[in-house]
């Protein structure tokens, strides 16, 4: 059942990337270009999303999951340096290649040679992630 | 309206359907640097098999949506390769140390008004907004 909702949900996330053209990168920058041929499409796809996730997060109040366990409780630690300094440089990566973690697997497929490599690189990203989260850290707060 | 701005909408909304079954089904939040995460540094291991048909999904229907309808979306993706690995090296730590990206911090995290969805979502979008008019209005790299 897990598994089956997992690969429902997968599936739609997918779809949704590919319909509404976020797997376009020039899509993408193009929601990041106010200084050239600004394009609002993300913020219709951004809209068209929240609007079932926040009928979703109603529906969990006094609700189990379909599955069993517990719903997510908000995190505790709130805006703190990783949030911001990681959103930066994620936000670098995304305004550089128009490619954000779900469409560069939603077009591995299709998305060529370079698109393979995005993935590769973003792994590689992820596996320096404690490092450079644990420098951020000392920086933030000195010993 | 913009018919790009409709199927916008209608993506989007596919999007958001996929988040909730993902939360009310398996009680789990749809984020795809969280889920891609944990299979890549081991700490989400125990739950692979869950992350893995999650990905076999998001993989799958795009694949078969391509070759089967034949609608031309290419992915316009720069194909100089420093700035892909550079955006991708970004990408990956950027999102591990927020903890968050598009889906996880945009979509899920302001559906349900959190704080640090919002915040991150500003920063993102500022420092994209940044890079990109640096890249391609002031150095012409992209």
């Amino acid at each position: 059942m897990r598994l089956i909702l997992s690969l429902i949900a997968g599936g739609l996330f997918g779809a949704g990337l590919f319909l509404s053209g976020m797997t376009d990168t020039t899509k993408v920058q193009g929601w990041l270009d106010v200084f050239g041929q600004w394009d609002p499409t993300l913020a219709f796809v951004m809209g068209g999303a929240i609007i079932p996730m926040m009928v979703a997060w109603q529906l969990t109040r006094g609700r189990r999951p379909l599955v069993g366990g517990e719903f997510p409780t908000p995190p505790k630690h709130e805006i703190g340096h990783r949030l911001i300094v990681g959103s930066v440089l994620f936000g670098m990566g995304w305004g550089l290649a128009g490619l954000c973690p779900g469409p560069s697997i939603a077009s591995l497929s299709y998305g060529g040679i370079g698109g393979i490599v995005f993935v590769i690189a973003m792994g590689a990203g992820m596996l320096a992630a404690p490092a450079v989260g644990n420098r951020l850290d000392r920086i933030a707060a000195p010993a | 309206m913009n018919p790009d701005w409709i199927m916008g909408l209608i993506g989007g909304g596919l999007i958001g359907l996929g988040g909730a079954v993902y939360l009310l089904g398996n009680g789990r939040i749809m984020g795809a640097s969280g889920i891609i995460g944990g299979l890549v540094d081991g700490s989400g291991w125990s739950t692979a098999a869950e992350r893995l048909a999650f990905l076999l999904g998001l993989v799958g229907v795009p694949t078969i949506m391509y070759f089967a309808t034949g609608m031309a979306k290419e992915t316009h993706l720069t194909t100089n390769m420093g700035v892909i690995i550079a955006a991708g090296l970004l990408v990956g730590v950027g999102t591990r140390i927020a903890n968050g990206c598009t889906s996880g911090h945009g979509v899920c995290g302001i559906s349900r008004f959190s704080l640090r969805g919002m915040v991150a979502t500003v920063f993102y979008i500022l420092a994209g907004g940044i890079m990109l008019t640096l890249m391609r209005h002031v150095l012409g790299v992209i």
